[in-house]
This record gives C-alpha cells, sequence and structure tokens, in this order.
C-alpha cells in the first residue's frame, strides 16, 4: 500500500493520500469525520443550500480506498454523521451504498461529539476501540498513549516562495496520531491554534495530504 | 433643478466641488419647509459612508440658518443599534445611507410603512455606483421601494462622464424620460507631465526617480495630494519621500489598509488646513470637498482617463478656478501613456465601458431580500425587477432560474424537497420557509468583497496600537524578523496570535517590499487605442526625445505595434527562447494570453519556463523556439482552453467566491468572528470542485465565467482584439532583444508556469524544513 508509514507504540501504520489510515497488520481501514449529511443539516436550518453531492463524493473516495486497500476492518472515527438526524435522513441509495461497502467486513462506528449515540445503521457502536497497542477514540485525551484520534480537521500552512498553501494533514507524535477529516465539505483548523499546539508534543510531525504526501514539522505559533 | 422638481427622474452632472449635492437637497428643503415631520421624505445615497457623515454636516448648515424644523439622520454601518431601530419606528424626515444599509432596510417586514410616504431619493456620485454590482443592487431595492411610494422622484448627481444617457437609463424606471441637467464644466485644468526625466528608469511602477522634483512642488503649494495607483506603491513612496523631506514638511498617507482611527485622523488634520501634502491611492478618489489643496500629482499613469480626471479635480475644489495637476510616468514606456492621457483630457474624450446586463448573483440577493420583509408574487417580482434599468433585458428563463436557485438550490441531479430555502403557498406567494433564515440572509447583505486580510498590532507590551491590515497571503510570507512597511513605519514581524500580526518598530531597518492586496487597475481601451494610434500616426508630440528615439529604434529593427494587427516577435537570449505579444488589452487580458499561450507551448511540448505581462504586452521564455507563433492564437484553441483547463484556475475560484458569496450559497465571514474547528466555514474552493465534478453547468457556475469574461480573467477583450485583427498577425522573427521589449525583461511579476512545479515546490520545502529540524524522512 502507497503512503506514508511510520510506527506508534510498536504498530506499522501507513498515512494514505485520501487522509485514511491504514494498518496493514489487521487489514484496518480507519477515517474520521466523514459529517454525512452535513449540507442537509445545514439546511434544515435555515442556512444555505450547498451542492447536494458530498455524501455521494465522500462514500465514492471512502469505497475507493477500501477496494485498493483490501481491508477486512473499517473503524469509522466519530462524527461519521454531521448529527443524529442527519444520520436518520440518508437517502436509500445511500443507505443501501454503506450496506454494500459493509457486506463481509466488520464494521465500526465510532461515537463523536456529533453523532453522541448509536444509530440505526449495520456495524457496531463503541465509544473506544482498544486493539493493542493502540486506542482508537474521536476526541484524543491528554495522557494515553498510542491513541488514534480525529475531531480537530486539522490543517497545515506552507509559504513556497511568497505562495501560500494550506494542506489537511495527520498529525503524529510519539503519543498520537490525529486524523484528517474524511468527509467532503469540512473545514479545517489551523495547526498553529492552541487547541493543537498545546496538545501536540514539539517533535510533531505535519502529514499533509494531497496528490503527493509530505512531512514537515507540525507549524506552530 | 427647481423647476424640473416634479420630474419622476432627473440626473444632474457637474464637476467636483461645484455644489452639486445641495442642489439635489434644494427641493426638499423647500418641500420639507411647508411640512416636515410626516415621515422619511427624502432619501439620500452616497457610495461612502464617510460622505453620509460629511454630508450631514453640511446640510444642517442652511437648515440651522433658516432655522428649519427637519430632522437629518445618517444611517450606515457604523449607526448603533439603537438609532437604527428607533429610526424604523420614526424616520426622520431625510436619511442619509449607502446601498447596503438601504437593502437591509428593504428587508424588514415594516419597510412598506418606513417608506409609505417617501417623496424623493438622491443618488449622489451615481457614475461610481453604475459601474458596480453595489448600483445594480440598489436600483433593485429603489424598485422595491418604488412599489411602496409609487410618487417617489429619483435624482441622480454625477461627475463628468462619457455617456450620460446610459447613467439616465440606469435611473430611470424604464420610462426614458430623464432629463440631463449638464452644468458649466468651468475652466480647464492646468496639467502637465513632469519635465524631469533624464533619470527616467525602464521599468517598475513606483516613481522614486522623482522623490526630489515632487517635494519641490509640495514646497511651492499650499497643499498637495499625490496619488498612486497601488498602497504598496504608496508606501514606498512615503517612506522615501520622508526620508528626503529635510525640512520636515508636514506629509501623511491615506489608503484603505489604513486603520479607520490613523485615516479620520489624517481626514481631520487635512480639514484644518495643517498638512502639506498626503500621500493616497483610490481612497480619495470621491468624498470630501477640501478647498485647500492646490495641486495634484498623479505617479504613474492614471490607466483611465475618468480617473484622471476625477483626481484632478481634488485640486482646487472651487467651481471657478483651474486645477493644477502634475502626472510623473514611472517608467519610459508610461511617457507615452501620459502623453497619450493628457491629449484625451484635454480633448474631454473619457472612457467608458459598456455596462453589461445585470449580473444574477446580484438578482438571487434581491430576491432572498424581498423573501425576508414578507410573502411575494414571483410576476409582480419580475415586472418590478425589469423596470430598472440594469434588468430591463431580464429574461423570465432567467428570472425563473435566479428563483429556483434561492427555493431549492437548482441543482440538476438532486434536488432539494425536504428543506427548501423558500416554499410556494397555495395562495401562488413565495414564503422563507424557516424565519430563522431572515437572519442569516441579512447578515450576508451586500456585494462588496472583503480580502482575507489580518490585523497589524503592535505587540501588547508598546500598547497594542491598531496599525491597519495586510493580506493573509502577503502576512503567511513573513517570518520572525522580517521588517515591512505599514503606514509609512518600518516594523519587524514578532508573531501571528489570534488572526493579528503583532509587530514591533524598527526605524533602524530597511523594509522588505510591502505588498498589499489593492486593486491593480487595467489600462482602459481609450488609452491603449491611442497610444496604438500615435504609433501608426508616428505622432511624437509631447514625447521627451528618450522616449522618441527608442521608438524610432523599435522600428527600424522591428516594427512598431499597430492598429489593426498584432504584433508578435521571437527572439533568443541567455540560452532561453522568448515570443513577445503585444495585444495592448490592459494586465488582465495579457496575464490570461500569457496563462493560455503557455499552456498551449506546453501541449507542444516547447517547455515554457515563465511569463510576465504588462498593460500592452506578455513575454514568455522556454526552452524551444517557437517557429510559428502564429499558429498559436486561433481564437477556438483559446476558447477551449478557457473552457478546460483556465477552470481549474485560481482566477476562476476567486470570481466564483464573489458570486457564490452574493448570491447566498455560501455565507460570508463576519468579520471579527474568528473561525475554529467546529464553526468552521464552507471552503468555496471545494464548493467550486464539487459543482464543476457533478453540476457543471449550475447556475453559480455560469455566472462565474461570464464573470471571469470582464474581471480578472478579461477574456473578452482578448477575443475583441482577435476578431479585429482577424488574419493580421505580424511575425518578427529576430537575432535579439527587441528594444520595445527590453524593459520586460526588468518587469516584476515572473509567473513561473507551474505544471507539476507546484508538487515539486512543495516537496523540496518538505525536505528543507525538516533537515532544518534534524529530522529525517
Amino acid at each position: 500500500m502507497d503512503g506514508y508509514k511510520f510506527t506508534l507504540s510498536g504498530a506499522s501504520l501507513i498515512a494514505l493520500k485520501s487522509g485514511a489510515l491504514f494498518w496493514p497488520e489487521k487489514r484496518l481501514l480507519c477515517v474520521s469525520d466523514l459529517h454525512l449529511g452535513k449540507v442537509d443539516r445545514t439546511m434544515r436550518r435555515g442556512g444555505p443550500m450547498l451542492p447536494p453531492y458530498e455524501v455521494h463524493d465522500t462514500l465514492m473516495r471512502l469505497e475507493a480506498d477500501i477496494i485498493s486497500s483490501q481491508a477486512g476492518i473499517i473503524v469509522c472515527l466519530g462524527d461519521s454523521f454531521d448529527d443524529l438526524q442527519a444520520g436518520k435522513s440518508l437517502r436509500d441509495e445511500e443507505l443501501r451504498w454503506i450496506m454494500r461497502l459493509q457486506a463481509g467486513r466488520s464494521w465500526i462506528w465510532i461515537e463523536g461529539n456529533h453523532d453522541p449515540g448509536p444509530l440505526d445503521i449495520g456495524g457496531k457502536h463503541l465509544q473506544i476501540l482498544p486493539i493493542p497497542p493502540l486506542n482508537f477514540r474521536h476526541i484524543p485525551s491528554i495522557d494515553e498513549s498510542g491513541e488514534i484520534a480525529g475531531h480537530f480537521h486539522p490543517k497545515a500552512q506552507l509559504s513556497l516562495k511568497g505562495k501560500f498553501i494550506s494542506k489537511p494533514c495527520f498529525l503524529l507524535d510519539t503519543d498520537r496520531l490525529i486524523l484528517p477529516a474524511y468527509g467532503t465539505y469540512t473545514g479545517g483548523l489551523k495547526t498553529q491554534s492552541y487547541e493543537l499546539s498545546s496538545l501536540m508534543r514539539s517533535e510533531a510531525l505535519a502529514i499533509l495530504i494531497g496528490k503527493h504526501l509530505n512531512a514537515i514539522p507540525m507549524p506552530r505559533i | 433643478m427647481l423647476k424640473t422638481s416634479q420630474r419622476p427622474s432627473q440626473l444632474l452632472i457637474a464637476p467636483t466641488g461645484a455644489g452639486k449635492t445641495l442642489a439635489g437637497f434644494l427641493p426638499s428643503l423647500c418641500e420639507l419647509e411647508a411640512s416636515s415631520g410626516n415621515g422619511l421624505h427624502t432619501l439620500y445615497i452616497s457610495p461612502l459612508k464617510a460622505l453620509a457623515a460629511d454630508i450631514k454636516r453640511n446640510l444642517m448648515h442652511p437648515v440651522d440658518e433658516l432655522g428649519l424644523k427637519i430632522s437629518v439622520e445618517d444611517r450606515t454601518g457604523d449607526t448603533a443599534s439603537h438609532v437604527k431601530r428607533r429610526q424604523r419606528a420614526a424616520p426622520p424626515d431625510i436619511l442619509l445611507t449607502t446601498p447596503e444599509s438601504l437593502a437591509l432596510l428593504t428587508s424588514y417586514e415594516d419597510a412598506p410603512r418606513i417608506f409609505a410616504g417617501l417623496q424623493r431619493v438622491i443618488v449622489d456620485e451615481i457614475h461610481a455606483l453604475y459601474e458596480s454590482k453595489r448600483g445594480d443592487q440598489l436600483m433593485l431595492a429603489l424598485s422595491r421601494i418604488q412599489g411602496l411610494a409609487p410618487g417617489l422622484r429619483r435624482v441622480g448627481l454625477s461627475a463628468t462622464v462619457h455617456d450620460p444617457e446610459a447613467i439616465a437609463d440606469f435611473l430611470s424606471m424604464g420610462q426614458k424620460l430623464c432629463p440631463i441637467h449638464i452644468a458649466d464644466t468651468g475652466p480647464p485644468p492646468d496639467i502637465k507631465m513632469l519635465g524631469v526625466l533624464e533619470n527616467l528608469p525602464w521599468s517598475g511602477a513606483g516613481g522614486r526617480y522623482a522623490i526630489n522634483n515632487v517635494l519641490d512642488q509640495i514646497k511651492k503649494h499650499k497643499t498637495t495630494l499625490i496619488f498612486h495607483n497601488t498602497r504598496a506603491q504608496a508606501e514606498i513612496f512615503f517612506h522615501h519621500l520622508w526620508l528626503a523631506n529635510e525640512e520636515a514638511m508636514p506629509i501623511a498617507i491615506h489608503h484603505g489598509s489604513l486603520d479607520k482611527q490613523q485615516r479620520v485622523r489624517v481626514e481631520n488634520a487635512m480639514i484644518q488646513g495643517q498638512l502639506r501634502a498626503v500621500v493616497c491611492t483610490g481612497s480619495l478618489d470621491l468624498g470630501i470637498d477640501w478647498g485647500e489643496v492646490d495641486l495634484v500629482v498623479q505617479i504613474g499613469t492614471p490607466k483611465n482617463v475618468k480617473r484622471l480626471v476625477q483626481r484632478i479635480g481634488r485640486a482646487n475644489h472651487k467651481y471657478n478656478a483651474p486645477s493644477k495637476a502634475i502626472i510623473v510616468p514611472a517608467n519610459r514606456f508610461e511617457t507615452i501613456e501620459c502623453v497619450a492621457a493628457l491629449e484625451a483630457v484635454e480633448e474631454n474624450d473619457l472612457d467608458g465601458e459598456s455596462k453589461g446586463p445585470g449580473p444574477l448573483d446580484v438578482l438571487c440577493q434581491h430576491i432572498l431580500i424581498v423573501a425576508c420583509s414578507g410573502p411575494f408574487h414571483p410576476d409582480t417580482l419580475f415586472q418590478e425587477v425589469c423596470s430598472t434599468g440594469s434588468y430591463d433585458t431580464l429574461t423570465l428563463k432567467e428570472f425563473e432560474e435566479c428563483l429556483e436557485f434561492c427555493t431549492n438550490g437548482g441543482y440538476a441531479l438532486r434536488q432539494y424537497d425536504r428543506w427548501q430555502r423558500l416554499i410556494l403557498q397555495p395562495d401562488g406567494l413565495y414564503a422563507l420557509r424557516d424565519p430563522r433564515s431572515a437572519l442569516r440572509i441579512r447578515l450576508n447583505i451586500g456585494t462588496i468583497q472583503d480580502t482575507d486580510t489580518l490585523k497589524v498590532r503592535l505587540q501588547r507590551q508598546r500598547g497594542g496600537k491598531s496599525l491597519g491590515e495586510i493580506a493573509e497571503a502577503f502576512a503567511a510570507t513573513l517570518t520572525r524578523g522580517d521588517t515591512f512597511l505599514i503606514g509609512g513605519q518600518v516594523v519587524r514581524f514578532e508573531s501571528l496570535r489570534d488572526m493579528t500580526v503583532e509587530v514591533s518598530r524598527r526605524p533602524d531597518k530597511q523594509p522588505k517590499i510591502a505588498t498589499f492586496m489593492g486593486t491593480k487597475f487595467a489600462t482602459s481601451t481609450l488609452l491603449c487605442d491611442r497610444i496604438l494610434e500615435r504609433f501608426y500616426k508616428k505622432n511624437w508630440t509631447g514625447l521627451p526625445t528618450e522616449t522618441v528615439k527608442w521608438l524610432e529604434r523599435q522600428s527600424s529593427v522591428s516594427k512598431l505595434p499597430m492598429p489593426g494587427s498584432l504584433l508578435l516577435e521571437t527572439f533568443p537570449r541567455k540560452n532561453r527562447h522568448h515570443l513577445c505579444i503585444y495585444g495592448f488589452v490592459g494586465r488582465n487580458a495579457q496575464q490570461t494570453l500569457g496563462l493560455l499561450i503557455t499552456k498551449q507551448l506546453e501541449k507542444r511540448n516547447l517547455g515554457p519556463l515563465g511569463f510576465v505581462a504588462t498593460d500592452y504586452a506578455t513575454l514568455i521564455w522556454g526552452l524551444d523556439p517557437i517557429d510559428d507563433p502564429k499558429s498559436l492564437f486561433a481564437l477556438d484553441d483559446l476558447e477551449h482552453g478557457l473552457e478546460h483547463w483556465l477552470l481549474e484556475n485560481a482566477f476562476m475560484k476567486r470570481s466564483f467566491k464573489a458570486v457564490a458569496t452574493i448570491s447566498g450559497l455560501i455565507e460570508r465571514n463576519i468579520s471579527g468572528k474568528r473561525k475554529s474547528g467546529r464553526q468552521a466555514t464552507f471552503s468555496s474552493d471545494i464548493i467550486y470542485d464539487t459543482l464543476r465534478k457533478y453540476d457543471p453547468e449550475h447556475l453559480m457556475m455560469r455566472v462565474t465565467k461570464t464573470e471571469a469574461m470582464t474581471g480578472l480573467v478579461d477574456f473578452a477583450r482578448i477575443r475583441k482584439m482577435l476578431l479585429r485583427v482577424g488574419a493580421n498577425i505580424e511575425h518578427q522573427s529576430l537575432r535579439r532583444i527587441s528594444p520595445l521589449s527590453a524593459p520586460l525583461f526588468l518587469e516584476a511579476g515572473r509567473v513561473p508556469i507551474e505544471g507539476q512545479a507546484v508538487d515539486r515546490l512543495i516537496a523540496q520545502e518538505a525536505e528543507a524544513l525538516m533537515s532544518e529540524a534534524g529530522l529525517t524522512l
């Protein structure tokens, strides 16, 4: 599998260009913050009517990753649905699509702050998934190590000879990995923010995703 | 004016300083003298907030002197909310406001009551509004108000313009019965080009070589305004002006990126006659009368004649005295443009690009504003919209598309059904589904686009004083210790905190060049044509001998560009092969030509490496010689390139962002509200990419394309030029660089071609950062 290879607490992992994480030893694919139904929720609250293609686009990319990685376990690391009602309002063809992806694989929904409860949708619903030596959870804890988390939608800024670029990224230090948001319409939080700067150790790396993967020291204030 | 004050609309054209604003108010004062206090009688609309406040001051004078009991109030974005509420409950006789505040006012349910008794509306500086979406929005709002107050009479006040009829049509309600009053233009201006030209540089735009001459002029005059075309140039010039200002004459700087308080301080000092000179930009093009100004200096060419006339008018803001102005060409080529501009001013030949049909994104916003004020019938609204000068050619189909967009998003593949924004009621009226959305729509009103800027502040321990704003993109290039210019001071970048750039003062340091976002104007068609005409007639009158020698040399080794043909030059230099395109279509279009032609060269594997564009020419360089450059200019190929490739370009995304924000597809970032991960707004780039992928024919994509044709991409000018020259493309294959192309080699703003280059740059930068940090991959 092509990607940025590294170890965390002894586990060999691969960060993929798409923003997914692959654990070859367990054939486990992990994605975070899909925010399915975000457009619907925005609308429901009287907000603007964004192009309603985001669920389709997110599932397309997820399907591509599942097929190319041949993963047997899929972990959705929380905020998979923009809220519980958004989960319920997915259209039939979208639900069928998810069921098709689930067939023959073990599928785990980790709860997030946006979707803090079980949904009437196949797969296992958990708060935390421990697979030693790693722990999968939505919001990172402060004191654990070997942690795989999401929640923050980190993005890193880079200045290229006067040109200014900002890309979603993984954040990695010796204790934890933070995944970028996988959903199509998801904004980002700059790594310079207080939340991320205080969470990550000083030697942390930002692994920029996109057409190519590039690791840089995490940009800080 | 008084005689015709009963007409439904009329237009008054007068040069700045002729007292036209007061003339506009005179009928109102007469009518109000008899019966004031009966609610809103007159609405005054100006493009500038500051102007509204200034007019209030000027208007209170005669009102108080005559002992009239007339209430005059202003209402802008700066007005306190309790005052605004009170104004809605009990409107004054005369309300002074801006197009945005007026649009907001029409969005309230009580709009019918507020405007019921309205008699007159005065639109000031209508020529400035006419050219922008703000004007289209204003006319839509007025069509709305006209429905509520059928007796409403309109008055437009305009500076001298190229086509008064067009503005009269724009102002009036279709009936085309708008009398135009043209005031005497007063004595012709006393205007000349700076005579000292020995050390005139070959390229660049700053005019630094003329610092001492400008200082001499300041000494000779009471108060001088020094206009620049960009904020960065103003800053650099100001810095050097002060270094040479040995007598320490009071000289200030004024531009749109400076902190508001600082600007107000400069304006007040100016009114009190405390300043000898102000270095400024377009921020002082319009506005407050400063009688003491007796000289205007324009640094660099004004790019269009209208702007030059407007700026000249800032000197001697008195009706009967000639305005005095000096133009300082910034480089050798500009002497030609300056002479052409002076000639145009003398002949009163003003440039005017004709205005296209009213933009649909503004119409979408208008439909939502109307929905906020209450349910509406689509037929009535359509008729109302068509009654405006901006939208008189709107088709029912276009209107229905906009309405559909506002109702359900107008998506081809999947409609919103459950959560429509507007719902069609059984009585045939459209209404907001969710009343909460009214609040969001109101927050989004307006057509002015804010660029992403960051506040610049002194560090907290140094007082934390706010200095102004810089573009986010510029801030991103700064690292701790870098110095730049703002408000004439050299400051040192310390840190970026809470969306604020913290700096310290470093007067001892040399500044890194400041780049602000500010607008870069493209030279107008009129000026370009005048220059080509001079080349054709070999008319060198008014030009310095150095320039004439240079042009003669060009005409003997190659050719001069001519009207009716397109001149191309190819020549080798320093292992690179060059192509120079003398399109004379203005900076934006020349830039687009650079993008499109290099793309063609890449397709032909000719290894283009980069290009640079000015208002007249594009210079492209690459690895291989171009034998047949004429074949690169097939209009079909260029249009194809535009369709299939330019759509991915950053310019398109920027145009889309503006269109999507105005039409309410994405919400404006309210300044001051910080983005955090959880409330992150939708990235317009991602929405654009999604639409391109799944719904390329969506209304927003079509509006974006139309927009790009004239705005940043300006393909319309390229098309016009190619159609005009037809097969008349002249190719000069030279053995070396030509005199006319030489300055292009010194021009700043070279654009490297970034096929896979960006990815390579990221990888390089990443490697450098990692090794700097002592890490290896």
